[in-house]
């Protein structure tokens, strides 16, 4: 295979005519280049999607409590109940394969009032009452000091941890932030950390101005008691919280004494079948974009074949008198082979290379002109291009195995006498 | 050197057959230069073919440097013409996007012989035939006569058993016909077999035996006195 003279041959019959074979080359250059195409696009739309889930942990559900809409056991309908403090104990030993359960509580929200005071400067906030768990649900990133921990949640510290918004509106540029006081609801807090979000959907700039401080501390400060606005829940890996969700809220149904068949008392949002349902588009999409690219690919390798036969063809004779001098005809297979695996394969790169420069150019302007909505840097990943190579070889194969075989169908006495 | 003992062949042309070759008797000696005559349809060129293992017989025996020739498949085929045989044609038939001292390599290609030595020996027979100057020269470039002459050093770099030329001087005028069969008047001249087919009387007489071909059996086997093609040139 790694012949110098039948390279040189292979190069020598597809530049003897230049045209034919560029236009032949095009077929395949175009097929791999949609493909490719294709499939940055939609990974471009799953990436901007995605994003917008932000980091959170997607195997997570949230709960919270609405009134009730039966009545049940001597209880009347349109009941308001809270979750305790203690339902978190409750689940962690009746549901197993959990990872974190972490109540909350929250201040402020939306179109609060101002609720945070730092000397003469005051804002509206999300304060959030939060175990140091939270953090590996809703990630962030610690800009300075310290997220919440365990020593915070027994000793009910007051100490906050406030987000790069926060800081902007309260603090001049260098003001030292660690260790400084903010007043929420007229209660001191210690600020001990800042941290920063990921998340470039629309919420980014709301995900930057929230308070965390521990959920004892608030509890106590703000009078809330047991009471648990809502939980966050994320299931081990390996186990979806869609198919564990049904048992917590039956367990918080029995607890709370709300009737079976009361769908409307527990609310809740799942974001692993969210997050699944989105997957399952992406997966119809990406198939759709193989299949369409894959087609167009086929039709520029029949224009291979087709073409190998041709040249095949005219090359009758020649095949012929080679056969005579006594080349074996598995030799002459071979040498039509790897023509058509050569063509194949070079216009097969070309198309690559072009499809790669053009999502490189796609994200540059991408970068140049800020993000889009739901489309984020589009990208092919390594493994679709080796299976894009992978299939383009296998094809330069199927493309010449007919007219390799019509090559050494002719007898060498038939084809020397041809004209 | 040759042998063959009762040879048959013949083609279906849809119901009837054509029986071309009726039994064919006769032996080649190392060293021999054959002329095959007949008039055309007298199966010479069916002959040929088989001895050039480009066509099977229905019957009979071919025996080549005592190896008999039976069973053949393509690959089998390929590989005893490469080793037994070397094939000069009317048309030459030389492969023309490569130069002249590729064509002579090519059998030695398919030798497996290393790129070098190949060229090596190449340039030798194309200096053997006189064109050393032309080595690089593409087909298109060179003369008729310059054309057989890379074909005869093409058909003897493989060091052959038997050369076979058919009409080899058929697309040539008669002084570059002369010149040409002076060359394989001296080839002979080494001791390597020649089988010509022709039917120009005065190329036949320039061989050392004339056999004479008839519908598809042999009506004369005559030693002839050579003319030597030089006292032309």
């Amino acid at each position: 295979m790694f012949n110098r003279d039948r390279w040189k041959e292979i190069l020598e019959v597809l530049t003897t005519n230049w045209f034919r074979t560029v236009l032949t080359a095009f077929g395949v250059f175009w097929g791999i280049l949609i493909l490719i195409i294709l499939l940055a696009a939609g990974k471009g739309l799953e990436n901007g999607i995605k994003s917008d889930f932000g980091d959170i942990a997607t195997n997570t559900m949230f709960m919270w409590t609405r009134s009730t809409t039966k009545a049940y056991e001597g209880l009347p309908q349109g009941r308001s109940f809270e979750f305790k403090i203690e339902d978190v104990r409750t689940i962690e030993e009746n549901v197993p394969n959990l990872r974190y359960i972490s109540p909350r509580n929250r201040l402020g929200g939306f179109r609060g009032g101002n609720n945070v005071t730092r000397g003469t400067k005051v804002g509206a906030y999300n304060v959030y009452g939060d175990y140091p768990e939270i953090i590996n649900q809703d990630p962030m990133t610690i800009t300075a000091g310290r997220f919440i921990n365990h020593n915070d949640i027994n000793d009910k510290r007051k100490v906050a941890i406030i987000g790069n918004g926060v800081r902007n509106d309260l603090y001049e540029k260098d003001e030292e932030v660690l260790g400084s006081y903010i007043k929420i609801q007229g209660v001191n807090f210690t600020v001990v950390g800042t941290y920063k979000k990921n998340s470039n959907d629309g919420d980014g700039e709301e995900g930057q101005k929230q308070i965390f401080i521990p959920f004892t501390a608030f509890s106590q400060a703000f009078n809330t008691g047991g009471n648990v606005d809502w939980m966050a829940i994320t299931a081990n890996d390996g186990y979806s919280i869609t198919s564990l969700k049904e048992g917590i809220i039956k367990l918080m149904k029995e607890k709370h004494k709300v009737h079976p068949d009361d769908t409307r008392a527990i609310g809740f949002f799942d974001i692993y079948e969210r997050y699944n349902r989105v997957e399952s588009l992406f997966g119809a999409m990406s198939f759709i974009a193989y299949f369409v690219g894959i087609l167009v690919l086929v039709s520029g390798i029949i224009g291979v074949s087709n073409i190998m036969l041709i040249v095949v063809k005219e090359r009758t004779k020649e095949i012929g008198i080679r056969r005579a001098l006594g080349e074996a005809p598995w030799s002459i297979k071979m040498q039509i082979l790897m023509e058509s695996i050569f063509l194949t394969i070079i216009s097969g790169m070309a198309g690559i290379i072009f499809g790669a420069l053009f999502i490189y150019g796609v994200n540059a302007l991408l970068d140049a002109n800020g993000p889009v909505d739901m489309f984020l840097n589009p990208s092919v990943s390594l493994g679709v291009v080796t299976a894009a190579l992978i299939i383009l070889m296998l094809s330069g194969l199927l493309a010449g195995f007919i007219p390799a075989q019509s090559a050494i169908k002719v007898k060498p006495i038939d084809a020397l006498r041809t004209e | 050197m040759i042998e063959i003992k009762d040879l048959h062949k013949s083609y279906k042309m849809g119901s009837n057959s054509l029986h071309v070759l009726k039994g064919i008797n006769f032996k080649a000696e190392e060293g021999e230069l054959v002329a095959i005559m007949g008039s055309s349809g007298s199966g010479k060129s069916t002959l040929l073919n088989i001895l050039g293992m480009l066509d099977v017989a229905d019957e009979g025996e071919y025996i080549l440097d005592g190896v008999p020739i039976k069973d053949l498949n393509e690959t089998k085929a390929a590989n005893y013409r490469n080793k037994f045989l070397g094939f000069i044609f009317q048309s030459f038939n030389l492969i023309n996007y490569k130069n002249a001292l590729e064509n002579v390599a090519l059998p030695l290609y398919y030798q497996r012989m290393p790129r070098k030595a190949r060229q090596e020996k190449a340039l030798k027979y194309l200096e053997l035939v006189g064109l050393k100057d032309w080595a690089h020269h593409l087909p298109s470039e060179l003369s008729g006569g310059q054309k057989q002459r890379v074909a005869i050093a093409r058909a003897m770099a493989a060091e052959p058993k038997v050369v076979l030329a058919d009409e080899l001087t058929g697309a040539l005028d008669s002084v570059t016909s002369y010149e040409v069969m002076d060359l394989v008047q001296k080839i002979n001249d080494q001791g390597n077999t020649i089988l010509v087919v022709t039917h120009e009387d005065d190329i036949a007489h320039m061989c050392k035996r004339i056999i004479h071909l008839k519908d598809g059996v042999i009506e004369k086997d005559e030693k002839v006195k050579q003319v030597r093609a030089s006292e032309y040139v």
